[in-house]
């Protein structure tokens, strides 16, 4: 047994520590570590951000709902169920919500208005204020009838004060307080409208309630939870169509989702830096290796057994990964308070203060990043033949080829899924980087092959630079991947976004309707024509509205659970609008069967939008039955319509010839482009009309907006980790063959090369990787970009063949520079020197 | 060649070690000269300053009355590319390139037309006409030491410098790779200067400098 391995547990851990010391002076493990650093912080950064943002809505659950469960029901609901609640002696309470116009000082605002009775809020915190400065307090009671509390954002947008007095319908009421938090009221993420609370005895005199109007009716119970629970059971098998139960489980089931969302698109972003992260390590651990292969042989040959050199070497990289992952979790930590201050107007409550457990993730990531890419080298570093101390040539261990990459490949598959937290999504994004990666390599093989087969004829500078990356296929391989990614996410964010958010926005003529009028009575429609024609503007086409739930397909019950996709249950929960027209509206195009002819009046036809239709999976032909407040319509689908949503004209997913839903209860609905000199009209409207509802387009467009702006920003944000990681792979690439270039360069000058011509031949050979690089690139976003127009955005984008030329030029010089930079060493050395080092 | 008060120092931390002393010799055009001593005696310096692949602490060196050290890292590089050649201990070839392009590159960095002929040809006499598309991986250490000399005598150097040729390989491959290479020195009208620690080849040179511990000892000629 050798005098190394009886070394003690204390002297191996001091001699790796010495060995680490040694290594970092020779700066041979700051490419890693920084990867390391800046994988671990990027992920950290949204892991702590996500877990704030998950705690405050288990936190806020009952708050959210206001009770321990709720009924909800777009009509009123049914007596029995609050017999069933006071027979299970559970405490109840009730509310109706719908949206409505406010009207105040001459202004008039689309609110969200909520008609509570006694008792409200059974759980979760309701506080008001009294007068502008007065304190916060729990009111013992709900509104007295004859007042309201609204919230600070309709008390600001229609300019009124606590005291004032505010329209609502046909009523008038006195603005008792003002509510600074509530249940239900999203706990303020992604909260838009303002907001009105009523008593419910109050809710007939506004004369609101009428036919068609969308409303929601919300029964509150709560109670010991075995008496809840079994009020869950009662309620679920009760449920019909249109009313569905809501507990703390599935509180606000469309926030979570929307925030679970908009985290995983920023956990997404945080994999694409560990990911370019990843190849900086892999690239770092590789060259370390290169060029520890001497002095493991000189350990072997001094008696070092292979479980020492191993051991030593394992220990090392383990301190790194300790060290590095603190750095990064703690740099993430203080990001995060700078991604939670860019979303702050989206998340408008107070987040809890971030807890310990994105600390494991960063260094559970952090380490299987490292082990992922260092070990293999490590354990092929161990495996190094002493013989190697004799013969040089000998003795580079096989983990050097792609195979040892496979365990990286696999680390890196599973913190993929693991960070997307849904395999689906997760085995999408590992699939969309691996296609990339392996469609990258391919092509760089394949133009390497083309490139050397026309060579013969080159210069010495592109022959030579050429022969260079052909050795070294692999390396090649990877540094142009890897910049090809980094490359691909910048272009994504600058270039390829713009144009989506341009086409996004050409797609809006100017003169596109910017109110939408809803809610209109039948017995309105004479008055509102007579009312725009009276102001001269040309009275908008009214379009009728019915609303109706699909209840029977080709003679068969549906529901929700027939349908796996979220929109379709979402369709089929919820009521349609439907509609009748003689004549085709210009912005729809049939796509089969045939439009109404003035013969189908009067006939069970419907004509479907195509997009619904294969969300349901009808086809044309198909027998579909409504229910429409109480009464049922069949009818078959005589033609399928594609629709210019964009338009921001009234349309609808189904359509009726006339003569078919006149008989049901209704109302009409019209778009209108109102010139802001003219916006004054509205307020006349609601005040003439105060049933309807006006919806400012304009306004809604500019808060998404500026909530699209927000959620950019802090994306970008989160890519300025890719940046740092893009540039760190470069930095890796470059210096991975570093000693080879310096070599090369030593010979040439020995053999009487000018520096020009060495440079010739280094800016050769770094122009075809940033090339290829920079096309790569641009192709994968040009590629990701109309994917995301076309399923996601839904608008048009065409490629364009500049950012093709502007990613293969900028790639080819932006690493044609850098590449010089991290070679001027090269350069600068007498070739003695290198040869002595090499010797 | 003329050198006058070489002297090469390397400064480590806070110690300065001196590894040629004032070390002054002229060499006449077409002499074969070997430069013999033992490890560490600083004669692979020699041979380097002398070359100018490496920059003295003290002292000049004039190539057909051109000093060295006046010219840049380039003018150096220039001036090799015309008038010297190379052989290493450890070949220096470039493991991207095959044999025939090794010999290539000095031609053509000398934009010396018809390199492939010229680089094939030489190849041929190092008697290598049949692995010219080989690379130096491809190659037995013998083998790659020839393509070494055949790129050494490619342009047509005045001056050979050859460090330890023998150094990497067996004695019987040392001994074809010495007696090609005098084979092709006489041929040519070269002016040799020889490294090694090894006596026996230093005698097949009419010249001798011996050197110990960085400063030259004795200059014998037979």
């Amino acid at each position: 047994m050798s005098a190394a391995d009886r070394l003690n547990a204390g002297a191996v851990l001091r001699l790796a520590a010495r060995m680490l010391g040694r290594d970092w002076r020779a700066g041979e493990q700051r490419v890693l570590a920084v990867a390391l650093i800046v994988a671990v912080a990027s992920l950290t950064t949204v892991a702590f951000f996500a877990d704030r943002v998950g705690r405050t809505l288990t936190r806020e659950a009952n708050q959210l709902l206001g009770a321990d469960l709720v009924v909800v029901s777009d009509v009123p609901i049914p007596e029995s169920f609050r017999g069933e609640a006071r027979r299970l002696a559970l405490a109840v309470t009730e509310a109706v919500r719908f949206p409505s116009m406010t009207q105040a000082s001459g202004r008039t605002l689309l609110t969200e208005v909520k008609a509570v009775s006694s008792g409200y809020p059974l759980r979760g915190k309701l506080r008001i204020r009294e007068s502008a400065t007065g304190p916060d307090l729990e009111p013992a009671r709900i509104p007295a009838p004859g007042s309201v509390w609204v919230d600070d954002r309709l008390l600001r947008r229609l300019d009124i004060r606590i005291g004032d007095r505010i329209a609502l319908g046909e009523r008038e009421f006195t603005v008792a307080a003002m509510v600074t938090e509530e249940p239900e009221s999203s706990a303020g993420f992604l909260n838009l409208g303002p907001r009105l609370m009523l008593n419910i005895d109050d809710l007939a005199s506004t004369a609101l309630l009428q036919t068609g109007s969308r409303v929601s009716f919300r029964l509150f119970v709560a109670g010991e939870m075995q008496d809840v629970g079994a009020f869950r059971d009662y309620a679920a098998r009760t449920v019909r169509l249109g009313q569905r139960v809501e507990d703390i489980r599935e509180a606000r089931p469309e926030i979570k989702s929307a925030l679970t969302r908009a985290e995983r698109f920023l956990g997404l972003s945080a994999l694409l830096t560990v990911i370019l992260a990843g190849v900086a390590v892999a690239l770092a651990a590789r060259r370390y290796l290169q060029r520890h292969l001497d002095a493991c042989a000189i350990m072997r040959c001094l008696g070092a057994s292979q479980a020492l050199i191993l051991t030593l070497h394992l220990l090392q990289f383990a301190m790194i990964g300790l060290a590095a992952s603190a750095i990064g979790c703690a740099i993430g930590f203080l990001c995060q308070y700078l991604l939670a201050a860019l979303l702050a107007p989206i998340v408008s409550v107070s987040l809890p203060a971030p807890g310990w457990l994105p600390v494991g993730q960063g260094l559970i990531a952090g380490f299987v990043l490292l082990l992922g890419f260092a070990l293999p080298p490590l354990i092929g570093l161990k495996r190094v033949p002493t013989l190697r101390v004799l013969r040089r040539d000998l003795g580079t261990p096989d983990s050097f080829g792609l195979s040892a990459y496979l365990l990286g490949g696999a680390a890196m598959s599973g913190l993929i899924v693991w960070q997307a937290q849904d395999p689906d999504l997760g085995m999408y994004v590992l699939g969309g980087v691996l296609g990339t990666m392996i469609a990258s390599a391919f092509l760089t093989l394949v133009v390497l092959r083309l490139l050397s087969s026309f060579s013969r004829g080159a210069g010495l500078n592109w022959r030579f630079g050429l022969a260079n990356l052909r050795r070294r296929t692999i390396g090649t391989v990877i540094q142009v991947v890897a910049l090809g990614l980094g490359m691909m996410a910048l272009i994504l964010l600058t270039l390829v976004r713009s144009d989506l958010l341009e086409s996004w926005q050409k797609s809006l003529p100017p003169d596109a309707p910017n109110r939408f009028l809803v809610n209109i009575q039948p017995d309105q429609v004479g008055e509102i024509a007579d009312f725009f024609a009276g102001r001269q503007l040309k009275p908008p086409a009214l379009f009728p509205m019915i609303r109706g739930r699909l209840v029977e397909v080709n003679g068969k019950p549906v529901s929700s659970k027939d349908y796996v996709e979220d929109r379709a249950r979402r369709l089929v929960d919820r009521e349609f609008n439907l509609s009748w027209a003689e004549k085709l509206q210009p912005d729809n195009v049939i796509v089969a069967g045939r439009w109404f002819a003035a013969s189908d009046a009067g006939k069970p036809l419907l004509s479907f939008e195509e997009g619904i239709a294969e969300t349901l999976r009808l086809k044309l032909g198909d027998e579909v039955t409504y229910d429409i407040g109480g009464s049922r319509l069949t009818a078959k689908i005589s033609s399928l319509r594609t629709v210019d949503w964009d338009s921001f004209r009234v349309n609808f997913f189904v359509i009726a010839p006339p003569g078919v839903l006149e008989r049901f209860p209704g109302t009409f609905v019209t778009s209108l482009h109102l010139p802001v000199s003219r916006s004054i009209v509205m307020d006349e409207i609601v005040k003439r009309f105060p049933n309807l509802l006006v919806i400012d387009v304009a306004a809604i467009l500019s808060q998404v907006q500026r909530m699209m702006d927000q959620v950019v920003r802090a994306i970008e944000f989160v890519f300025l980790f890719s940046l740092a990681a893009g540039l760190l792979v470069l930095f890796a690439a470059v210096s991975s063959t570093h000693d080879e270039r310096v070599f090369d360069a030593a010979v040439m000058r020995t053999l009487g090369a000018a520096s020009a011509q060495l440079r010739a031949v280094l800016v050769s050979e770094f122009l075809l990787i940033g090339a290829l690089a920079g096309l790569i690139a641009a192709v994968g976003a040009s590629a990701v970009g109309l994917v995301l127009a076309k399923q996601v955005l839904n608008v048009p984008y065409s490629i364009d063949a500049w950012v093709w030329l502007l990613g293969l030029v900028a790639g080819a010089i932006g690493v044609a520079i850098a590449g010089l930079l991290g070679t001027a060493k090269v350069l600068r050395t007498p070739p003695m020197q290198v040869f002595r080092a090499s010797a | 060649m003329k050198a006058v008060g070489l002297t090469k120092q390397v400064s480590t931390g806070a110690t300065t070690l001196t590894i040629l002393h004032d070390i002054s010799l002229e060499i006449a055009a077409g002499e074969a000269c070997a430069i013999l001593g033992a490890s560490g005696s600083g004669k692979t310096t020699l041979l380097a300053l002398l070359a100018g692949l490496d920059v003295p602490t003290a002292g000049e060196v004039r190539i057909n009355g051109v000093e060295l050290f006046a010219l840049d890292e380039d003018g150096r590089a220039r001036l090799r590319r015309n008038q010297v050649g190379f052989v290493f201990q450890s070949f220096q070839l470039l493991p991207a390139l095959t044999a025939v392009e090794n010999v290539m590159l000095p031609l053509e960095l000398a934009g010396n037309h018809g390199a492939r002929g010229k680089a094939t040809a030489w190849l041929a006499r190092v008697g290598l006409a049949e692995r010219l598309e080989h690379y130096p991986r491809q190659l037995s250490g013998g083998e790659q030491q020839r393509v070494a000399v055949a790129r050494a005598f490619a342009t047509e150097p005045r001056l050979l410098f050859a460090d330890e040729p023998t150094g990497n390989l067996d004695s019987a491959t040392g001994e074809e790779i010495i007696s090609l290479m005098f084979a092709l020195n006489r041929e040519s009208h070269t002016t040799l200067l020889l490294v090694t620690h090894d006596e026996a080849i230093a005698r097949r040179c009419p010249r001798q400098l011996k050197l110990a511990a960085g400063r030259l000892t004795s200059d014998e000629r037979r």
